[in-house]
């Protein structure tokens, strides 16, 4: 793998507008993907006016204002929103990553009879979008009783992150080396034993997890809006999407509740960012 | 691979354990519920709520009876077309910047991070961002058009029943391209850099070296980002619902398959809900999805050349 920048020292040949062309479009394009994101947190810290007046500007001491912040906090559940989302993603993801090392721990050490089968049986979770089977879900958390809880979420959840999460993790388990689980053999480990030793090296793939299914489950729409609509049980996407649609017109509240709904999501992102990218490295590339 | 020895005679309990949670959960949230709904729309539900058999006749309805199929071909092709934009514009442009940052030196971590932010919003938010920014009310997608000398082309595009479905489209290239920028990316990283420099010593220009030898290469993800790009574009739906309502108007000008199929389960102010024939737009859409599967698997990949580096 080429990570560490290559060729740029031997290219002296090279012209200058060669070198910089790349550098050029891309912090244009840099541009294009941020300018909408910067515009609308930077408005929400100002008045009315301010945010018909001069769009553009950055907040000054004569257009700062926080009455969008007021009336989010003053009229909406947002905190309460904020903690199911936190409950909803955050046992679903522990519970992904579980169930999910086991799983993909058993696909990738061992060869049984149907194992291919199993292989094949859970790809379709991959390639087949969960939302297609929402009516035979209904019906099922209807039945159960679950409509209307964050437990039914969760449920759903672990289905739609499972299957894509055992592929990204079994590919990890495949690259831990083979010595590895045959000196714990000849040490006389069980197997149980194994499957705990081997799964903190797998955990560079943590980084392609909380892209391809954390996220999701934190952003969805559908399911909340289908199988827990109630306001005590909103998440924070589903609370945003409600509360914008009443305040339509209110322009400091839209603006103030947008970016209260983007900003730890972001935070997390930029921190995150490094281990994510390199995740998606290590398991595509090999 | 080697079996685990020893115990591979006795029955291989720890094997089923390990499986259990996960394949139960998974059957029981996931599979058994879209069985059930692909059965349920072999069914019509009577005024007393009870299901009689119906064959195929519900599809027939959908494709044949003008109450429903004028609907869905509709939907349908407005998927197609939120398709296409995002095939041409989304993964293009995400090869040109992925092509871009691996010449990218020390700061393509910065453009990376970067560019991928819009990726891990949500629809919703991305959804009203965008809404307000084209909004004639405030006049910010209007005063940036006028800056680069464009003023005169600024019109309420996601009002008009014309341009409101490929400005949707574009805000949702705008969110997702980081997705295929990060794969080419990576794919691209991994072509071995000699290959390029014995290209560039026997006198190929940048150019002719990436299409000639990094296209081929990637070929295999060309494969995956199209099929990412089909199932995620006939199984959206928050974009439309959040920016349009469940409506898609203007005249249902922004219908695709996953609004469709929301208003024809729950209803909406025009219609009352209807399960079984919900359930066969979801039937429908399952089948549309598989079939572009079956093309990727029996058409695309058999064909591609995949090459050890």
């Amino acid at each position: 793998m080429a990570a560490t920048n290559p060729t740029l020292h031997h290219s002296t040949r090279a012209n200058l507008l060669e070198r910089l062309g790349p550098h050029f479009v891309l912090i244009a394009y840099c541009l294009v993907a941020l300018f909408p994101i910067v515009l609308i947190i930077m408005n929400s810290f100002k008045s009315r006016d301010g945010i018909f007046s001069a769009p553009f500007a950055p907040p000054t001491s004569e257009t700062f204002s926080l009455i969008g912040y007021q009336t989010v906090f003053g009229r909406a559940n947002f905190p309460n929103y904020f903690l199911n989302s936190l409950i909803v993603t955050g046992i679903s993801i522990l519970l992904i990553l579980f169930f999910g090392s086991m799983a993909a721990f058993a696909l990738s050490q061992y060869r049984f009879r149907g194992d291919v089968i199993v292989g094949l049986f859970l790809a379709i979770g991959i390639m087949v979008p969960i939302r297609l089977g929402t009516i035979g879900i209904l019906r099922l958390i209807v039945s159960m009783n679950l409509a209307n809880t964050l437990v039914a979420l969760i449920l759903v959840y672990l289905a739609q992150g499972l299957p894509l999460t055992i592929f990204i993790l079994a590919q990890f388990y495949r690259q831990i080396p083979r010595e590895l689980t045959d000196a714990a053999h000849i040490d006389g480990a069980s197997e149980y034993r194994i499957y705990a030793l081997l799964t903190p090296l797998v955990r560079p793939a943590i980084g392609a997890i909380g892209i391809f299914t954390m996220i999701p489950i934190w952003n969805d729409l559908w399911f909340p809006l289908i199988l827990a609509p109630s306001d005590k049980t909103a998440t924070i996407t589903l609370g945003t999407q409600q509360f914008l649609g009443q305040f339509v017109s209110d322009w400091n509240a839209v603006l103030a509740a947008l970016t209260l709904a983007m900003v730890p999501i972001l935070l997390m992102y930029i921190l995150f960012s490094r281990q994510m990218v390199k995740s998606v490295t290590a398991g595509a590339v090999k | 691979m080697q079996t685990p020895h020893a115990k591979s005679r006795s029955f291989p309990f720890h094997i089923v354990i390990f499986l259990a949670p996960a394949v139960i959960v998974y059957t029981v949230f996931m599979i058994i519920p879209l069985i059930d709904s692909l059965r349920l729309s072999l069914f019509t539900i009577t005024d007393d709520k009870r299901e009689i058999f119906a064959g195929l006749n519900n599809y027939v309805l959908l494709l044949t009876d003008p109450k429903w199929s004028a609907a869905f071909q509709n939907a349908f092709w407005n998927n197609v077309k939120f398709f296409i934009i995002h095939m041409v514009v989304q993964n293009s442009i995400g090869l040109l910047l992925a092509s871009l940052l691996v010449a990218g030196g020390r700061a393509r971590s910065v453009y990376r991070t970067l560019i991928f932010a819009p990726t891990v919003l949500s629809v919703v938010i991305i959804g009203f961002i965008w809404n307000l920014i084209l909004s004639p009310l405030w006049g910010v997608g209007e005063s940036v058009l006028k800056a680069v000398g464009l003023g005169a082309l600024f019109a309420p595009w996601l009002g008009l029943a014309w341009s409101a479905l490929p400005t949707l489209s574009l805000i949702s290239v705008w969110q997702f391209i980081g997705i295929p920028m990060l794969l080419f990316y990576v794919a691209l990283l991994g072509i071995p850099e000699e290959l390029i420099e014995a290209a560039r010593v026997d006198g190929a220009s940048g150019w002719t070296a990436f299409w000639r030898i990094k296209f081929p290469l990637i070929l295999p993800t060309v494969g995956i980002v199209a099929i990412l790009t089909f199932v995620g574009n006939f199984n959206a739906f928050d974009l439309i619902y959040t920016v349009k309502g469940a409506q898609a108007g203007p005249q249902f000008a922004t219908d695709i398959m996953g609004t469709f199929f929301y208003r024809t389960f729950f209803g909406s102010q025009l219609q009352l809900g209807n399960p079984a024939m919900g359930a066969t737009v979801a039937g429908m859409m399952l089948l549309i999805i598989l079939a572009g599967v079956i093309v990727y698997l029996f058409l695309w990949q058999r064909r591609v050349a995949t090459y050890d580096l």
